[in-house]
């Protein structure tokens, strides 16, 4: 089946099986890897994308669901290509990633967290995050990188203003 | 330094002769101007000294990072070593991963966390050599003393103020002889600039904004992906499959058995379907009906062999490992007498990243791109199994998402060759979580029942352990063996331990701090009952136990002795960090000292925890002092590490657990095989260095045999309920 998907404000069409899971559509058919397979069941979060800017699992969303909403990868969180989202930012300022490989999950739950809470508590990122999964256990560099990235963000804001 | 004082070099077939292959392997590419791969990009005017590092006529200054990454920031810290002495910004180095080339590299085992001891003397010394040549270029160019010129900032300067830049001096460097190590001055400590930073990894942004590294994100033109289906009874074999129906199946291209080869390690039988995308591969597997040989492994159940331990807990050892003084009759004469069992399960791995490689079979050569931690072994295993000669393997290295030792092992790497080897072109194969938890080799369970006592002076004097534990192929699996050295061994005075092995067909293998994760728990739970039977202060007691001496004769662990005074001191200072004795807990409150040596380090750690009346605990903080040495090379790395293994070493203790029935894993996937989350991770993490005049040594494991231990004598001082078993999901900790 043929479909047509907006990802990372492109339009983009593939030619896949209707219960081919987004996931596997990004990473063999559109080759953005950054969204990772870790679980296939929706445990880990590693395969975290946004669905009209809500947090999803890709490894469970098939493509056949998909639509004309907009599908948004670490590879397009940055609005501006050229800079880093502060979330990104944080991340490589406080080297919170060890392994890696679940850090575009939670840095893609963690841009969501901000856009509905800017100002995030500890309790307010540990409920926003404890779905996502980190092998290398980073959990307490993830804390203090979505603070340091709501600060950025903050000083984003008023630099505008 | 003169132009005289280079006139000398140690020729290459002279160093040949005096090191030989197998240990001067590092310090032979020292020696060996960059070939092979490297070659294509240097130019003949780039200043390369060595295999490791490389600078062009403009300026541009490439370090090669030669160890497996696997998230323990090697690719960042060995470079940071080389960029140090060379002198040059951090900021303005590129680093790039090398392949796997003993010849060019020397060893390129990422395990045991010896990356860093193994190489860090060998890096000062490569890049203070080039830095050296380059001095000596620009000296030579001016017609002046090199001692009259120093190196700053990938510049030359000489004293006059006048100065060139790296970039200038490559050509003529170039061709200067490499300097034997004696005519090499290096750095000292105080000079750094670099060293014991926190600098940020150099995939940071590759990884934030999620570049192909991983070797998951592997793709070839034209590649086709697989899928692997194994017995899940550990030894199975393939009697039949409906590979004619599976062939029928949208985008596969293939399916075919692998009879295996190799043992429960190497190749493991089963039936790869190959198709035109992973989720083709993955689908038509669901359809796939194997008609398996379990064979006998399949009678094999955990809970069978833990009832005959305890059933025989109290008989010999089948092997007595040590035996000092009389502990029977110490225990006869003894003020107070405890008795327990301590149980832990097998556990898994579970790299985040599946396990997966890409190969291409052509013209009876290989080429391999994996994300293995010892390619060495990989290599060897597809020899050994595959017959293709070594010299016809050539292996890419990938960033590896997680190893923990996992990586060690090469079955999913043979796999991925064996598969390539029936197939037209390259293909990429893909483990699901499932094969994951399934096919892992797993860090071995065991029993440990422990009879101590203590006189009326409240001093443990006896300590008797009859261990049980889990083999494949006639050994205890890796970390499974309890070392007649291990702690308490040599510090009490009336001791005996004994171990007695089950023989599995069970798949073990290396898990990060392979046994020290789990005898450190033991040893310091155990010595913290002793000292609560005795009515005395446990770190009181945990400190009299480390004595007075220098040193503990015989072998620790890994076979290096004790040094009792870095060790008392690590605890000291752990303990003065945490406020030790000088808070007051709330019932339900309370702290508990853990420490441990592992991997060259001397790691100490007081946990403060809160456990609710319902039983759910809660870490609230966790001090940890270490001493690995007298230099952290990366300090974000090194307390990223350490930070990581505390969470990890808790998660162990709280959620993990993989039980096997009839030769096979129950567990499947993270829903029944819970990872420790964010929610349950400690409050607060704080790393405190002890520095000591002593070799830098690695940071990836020492960090986690104290937290258990540290943890738990926590619990038992907020609701005095003592945990002898992991996981915590399995002990009630619920008070009133």
């Amino acid at each position: 089946m043929k479909y047509t998907l907006n990802v990372n404000g492109q339009s983009r069409t593939v030619d896949v099986a209707p219960d081919t899971p987004v996931l596997w559509v990004l990473r063999d058919n559109l080759e953005l890897v950054g969204t990772k397979f870790g679980c296939g069941i929706g445990q880990c979060g590693a395969c975290t994308i946004h669905l009209n800017g809500v947090p999803a699992r890709a490894c469970m969303t098939p493509v056949s669901t998909v639509g004309r909403m907009k599908i948004t990868t670490i590879e397009g969180l940055a609005a501006d290509a050229k800079k880093l989202h502060p979330v990104q930012q944080a991340w490589c300022e406080l080297d919170v990633a060890q392994c890696g490989y679940c850090q575009s999950g939670q840095i893609m739950t963690a841009a969501a967290l901000l856009k509905d809470n800017p100002k995030p508590s500890d309790e307010d990122i540990d409920g926003a995050m404890a779905g996502n999964l980190c092998r290398c256990a980073t959990y307490t560099r993830i804390r203090t990188g979505i603070k340091r990235a709501s600060e950025l963000a903050a000083g984003a804001k008023e630099a505008a203003q | 330094m003169s132009t005289s004082a280079l006139a000398a070099p140690v020729s290459r077939r002279d160093f040949l002769k005096l090191s030989g292959l197998a240990g001067g392997g590092l310090a032979l590419a020292f020696y060996i101007r960059s070939g092979g791969d490297a070659a294509a990009q240097t130019a003949p005017t780039d200043f390369s000294p060595n295999a490791f590092i490389r600078i062009s006529p403009a300026g541009v200054v490439t370090i090669v990072s030669k160890q497996p990454e696997m998230g323990q920031g090697v690719k960042t810290s060995l470079p940071m070593i080389i960029a140090e002495q060379l002198e040059v910004p951090w900021k303005d180095v590129v680093i790039e991963q090398g392949d796997f080339d003993t010849k060019k590299y020397g060893n390129q085992s990422a395990g045991g966390s010896q990356s860093t001891p193994s190489n860090y003397d060998n890096f000062h010394l490569l890049g203070a050599t080039a830095r050296t040549m380059l001095v000596e270029a620009a000296a030579q160019t001016w017609g002046v003393p090199a001692a009259e010129c120093r190196a700053e900032n990938a510049t030359v300067i000489h004293k006059s103020g006048k100065s060139l830049k790296y970039g200038q001096l490559a050509a003529k460097a170039a061709a200067l002889p490499v300097p034997a190590k004696e005519q090499v001055k290096l750095k000292p400590e105080s000079e750094y600039k670099l060293l014991g930073k926190r600098i940020p990894q150099v995939d940071s942004v590759k990884i934030a904004t999620g570049a192909p590294l991983f070797g998951i994100d592997m793709k070839l033109p034209g590649m086709l992906y697989a899928v692997y289906e194994k017995c899940p009874a550990f030894g199975g074999k393939v009697v039949s499959a409906n590979l004619d129906q599976i062939k029928t199946l949208p985008g596969v291209k293939d399916a075919f058995v692998l009879e295996g080869g190799g043992g429960v390690k190497g190749l493991v039988p089963g039936v790869a379907i190959v198709a035109d995308s992973t989720w083709a591969a993955f689908s038509a597997r669901k359809q796939l009906k194997v008609t398996w040989n379990e064979g006998e492994v399949a009678e094999q159940s955990w809970d069978k062999f833990v009832a005959t331990a305890r059933a025989d807990a109290a008989k010999p050892g089948k092997t007595q490992l040590r035996k000092d003084g009389d502990p029977d009759a110490a225990l006869k004469s003894a003020a107070k007498v405890v008795e327990a069992e301590y149980l832990y399960p097998f556990i898994s791995h579970a790299n985040l990243e599946p396990q997966n490689t890409t190969a291409h079979w052509k013209d009876g050569a290989l080429t391999v791109w994996t994300p293995a931690q010892i390619p060495n072994l990989a290599v060897g295993l597809i020899t050994r199994v595959l017959g293709i000669p070594a010299d016809k393997i050539t292996m890419h290295l990938t960033r590896a998402g997680g190893g923990f030792g996992r990586r060690i092992s090469a079955d999913y790497v043979v796999e991925t060759c064996a598969i390539a080897q029936k197939v037209n072109g390259p293909v990429k194969l893909t483990w699901s979580r499932e094969d994951d938890l399934r096919h892992d080799h797993y860090r071995p369970g065991g029993l440990h029942f422990l009879k101590g006592g203590v006189d009326a002076a409240g001093k443990v004097v006896a300590w008797k352990n009859h261990f049980f534990t889990f083999g494949e192929g006639g050994s205890p699996g890796s970390g499974g063996s309890l070392h007649k050295d291990e702690l308490p061994a040599r510090i009490v005075p009336n001791f005996q331990s004994e171990q007695t092995m089950f023989a599995t067909g069970w798949p073990m293998g290396p898990w990060r701090a392979p046994g020290s994760c789990v005898f450190g728990w033991v040893f310091n739970s155990f010595i913290d009952e002793l000292a609560h039977a005795a009515g005395r202060e446990p770190a009181s007691v945990h400190l009299e136990l480390l004595g007075t001496e220098k040193s503990l004769p015989g072998g620790g662990q890994g076979g290096r002795a004790y040094d009792l005074e870095r060790f008392r001191n690590v605890v000291k200072f752990t303990l003065e960090k945490a406020g030790w004795g000088k808070k007051k807990y709330a019932k339900g409150q309370g702290a508990g000292l853990g420490y441990y040596f592992s991997h060259r380090g001397y790691f100490a750690q007081v946990a403060e925890v809160t456990v609710s009346k319902e039983g759910e605990l809660k870490v609230d903080r966790v001090v940890c002092g270490y001493d690995i040495g007298s230099q952290v090379v990366n300090l974000s790395g090194a307390e990223n590490q350490i930070e990581g293994s505390i969470v990890d070493g808790l998660g162990v203790l709280m959620t993990q657990e993989l039980n096997i029935e009839r030769g096979r894993v129950v567990q499947a996937n993270f829903n029944d095989y819970p990872l420790i989350r964010i929610n349950q991770s400690p409050t607060k993490i704080e790393c405190h260095q002890l520095k000591t005049a002593n070799p830098t040594t690695g940071m990836g494991e020492p960090a986690i045999p104290p937290i258990a231990g540290a943890v738990c004598n926590a619990i038992f001082a907020a609701v005095g309920k003592r945990v002898r078993q992991m996981p915590l999901t399995r002990v009630d900790l619920r008070w009133a």
